[in-house]
């Protein structure tokens, strides 16, 4: 017999979930799955002691995911829900597949419609790169250093041609 | 500006002015932004810290409002002063509570609070007396937009603004209205509120925020979801609900008014009084006879008061800020006294009306 994903107690009830066309099998006690079910029609967890620490919102029996680490800052989703804090903004990318159901348990909502800049990243980088290399420009001229302006100028024309792939 | 000047202000949001001021004290939309090189606060060592709270000090003096804004360092600030500012409003618990490198740019007559370094690199915060979240977002957005010309937030085009805790991605928004509920507590109704504020995936928290008790029954109402709607979207919200929740606690008031007006007089009075009179007092009983006053006001039964002066006396009686205004470090019982002697210095003069 299964055990509970939550607690030691054998797994009597049997949820299989289909969202978003995504289907999900969770095993658990009685009293988990009470609590799990309750949490679900509340539309909202947020609110609960460890928020992201729960099994249920894992998804595979085993989570191999859980040792998985960012390697930007070293976050693994394990720490991550146990301590319910993201390390960088690079994890949302190394733990999409994980974050996709906890997002959605939390928004009930997986896409931001919300404001966007109006850089969109690619171009807001290169926006910010052309104003640090010409203000080296500026620099470079007053300092009389014909050599490096000229190759800060080659920079910024690279820079300013509209790429082919960027929004 | 500087930091002392503070203790003998009060905040835009204690003015007391504004739409549906009576019941609403005040109207706030918070964004949370994050610099997508830099990892998040909570994992940030002192280094990036320093280095985050940098970029961005330069970056928010450069803003149109950079130049009337009062920067403070928050981690070289005492524990008195730090409490002060969470009694103002003007940073969160956690941001005083947290250690490293960390500031809050503080705007004029305090309607704009922005903390670095916070668990988001930053934390906006815009603040209005009143039912007046439009203003705020307006506000907010516009400050927003600013920045952004100029520096690159963490943004995902599927999760949005990318924030440290996953309940605040997307917008990042936090839109919130300050609530002063007497009757609905008083009648017991406010249950009810609760339950459909739930429903509504709207939270309902205490004067300071997460975790605080509903002290002078004032009760904050904010979005929770963050991911999946519009600024916009968020806003109608709670602009619907609120008006709602407003006209509820004023039929519960006149009903209250109609059925034993001699009881609640006499309440309002005792409440009055007791601020008056004593010679110490607690800060729970102070915000709980206050808030009496202050309903009584808002009914015509209590006279010579006003109510930018109760909403002031809610704050100015906090521990830290009385400590402030008296110059010295009071020990508990210390300050039960010093309370008290403040309020009877305020409230000397009016008084309840005569039936």
């Amino acid at each position: 017999m299964k055990k509970c994903r939550r607690c030691t107690k054998p797994a009597t009830l049997h949820i299989t979930e289909i969202k978003g066309g995504e289907v999900r099998a969770l095993h658990l006690c009685e009293n988990c799955a009470q609590e799990y079910l309750s949490n679900v029609d509340a539309g909202s967890t947020a609110e609960s002691e460890a928020p992201f620490g729960e099994p249920g919102f894992g998804g595979e029996e085993t989570s191999p995911h859980d040792e998985l680490s960012c390697p930007q800052c070293g976050m693994t989703f394990k720490k991550f829900r146990s301590q319910g804090r993201l390390g960088c903004a690079h994890d949302y990318e190394v733990f999409r597949e994980r974050l996709v159901p906890l997002l959605e348990s939390i928004h009930g909502e997986r896409q931001h419609i919300g404001k966007c800049p109006r850089q969109r990243p690619e171009g807001s980088r290169r926006h910010h790169e052309l104003a640090r290399l010409r203000s080296e420009l500026k620099a470079a001229v007053e300092a009389e250093d014909y050599e490096r302006a000229a190759r800060l100028r080659d920079s910024i024309r690279e820079l300013e041609t509209p790429r082919t792939d960027s929004p | 500006m500087n930091f002392e000047s503070l203790v003998t202000t009060s905040g835009e949001w204690l003015r007391g002015t504004g739409p549906d001021s009576d019941i609403v004290i005040s109207s706030r939309i918070r964004l949370a932004r994050n610099l997508g090189e830099f990892p998040f606060p909570p994992c940030a060592d002192d280094d990036v810290r320093a280095a985050v709270e940098e970029v961005l000090r330069r970056e928010i003096r450069s803003l149109s409002v950079g130049d009337n804004l009062l920067y403070i360092n928050i981690d070289t600030l005492g524990p008195l002063d730090r409490q002060f500012l969470v009694e103002r409003q003007l940073i969160s618990r956690e941001h005083a509570e947290t250690h490293g490198t960390r500031g809050v740019g503080i705007g004029p007559r305090e309607t704009l609070s922005l903390m670095i370094n916070e668990e988001d690199h930053l934390r906006m915060q815009v603040l209005r007396s009143g039912f007046a979240l439009d203003q705020c977002w307006e506000e907010m957005n516009a400050l927003d937009d600013e920045l952004e010309s100029r520096v690159l937030f963490a943004f995902d085009d599927e999760f949005g603004y990318l924030t440290s805790c996953p309940t605040n991605v997307g917008t990042g928004m936090r839109a919130s209205v300050m609530l002063h509920l007497p009757g609905l507590v008083l009648t017991k109704e406010i249950q009810k509120v609760f339950q459909a504020m739930q429903k509504m995936s709207l939270a309902v928290r205490g004067l300071y925020g997460e975790g605080s008790q509903a002290m002078g029954d004032f009760y904050q109402i904010s979005n929770q979801v963050t991911l999946g709607k519009t600024e916009e979207q968020i806003l109608q919200t709670i602009n619907e609900v609120v008006p709602r929740i407003i006209d509820y606690e004023r039929r519960v008031r006149s009903a209250l008014i109609k059925e034993n007006r001699a009881k609640l007089h006499d309440q309002v009075s005792r409440a009055f009084g007791i601020l008056r009179s004593a010679h110490t007092i607690t800060s729970e009983e102070t915000m709980h006879l206050l808030s009496s006053v202050r309903m009584g006001i808002n009914l015509g039964l209590v006279d010579g008061i006003e109510i930018p002066t109760v909403n002031e006396l809610f704050i100015h009686t906090q521990p830290a800020h009385l400590q402030k205004i008296r110059h010295a470090t009071l020990e508990s019982a210390e300050r039960n006294v010093a309370r008290a002697a403040y309020l009877r210095e305020r409230l000397a003069g009016g008084g309840p009306m005569k039936n």
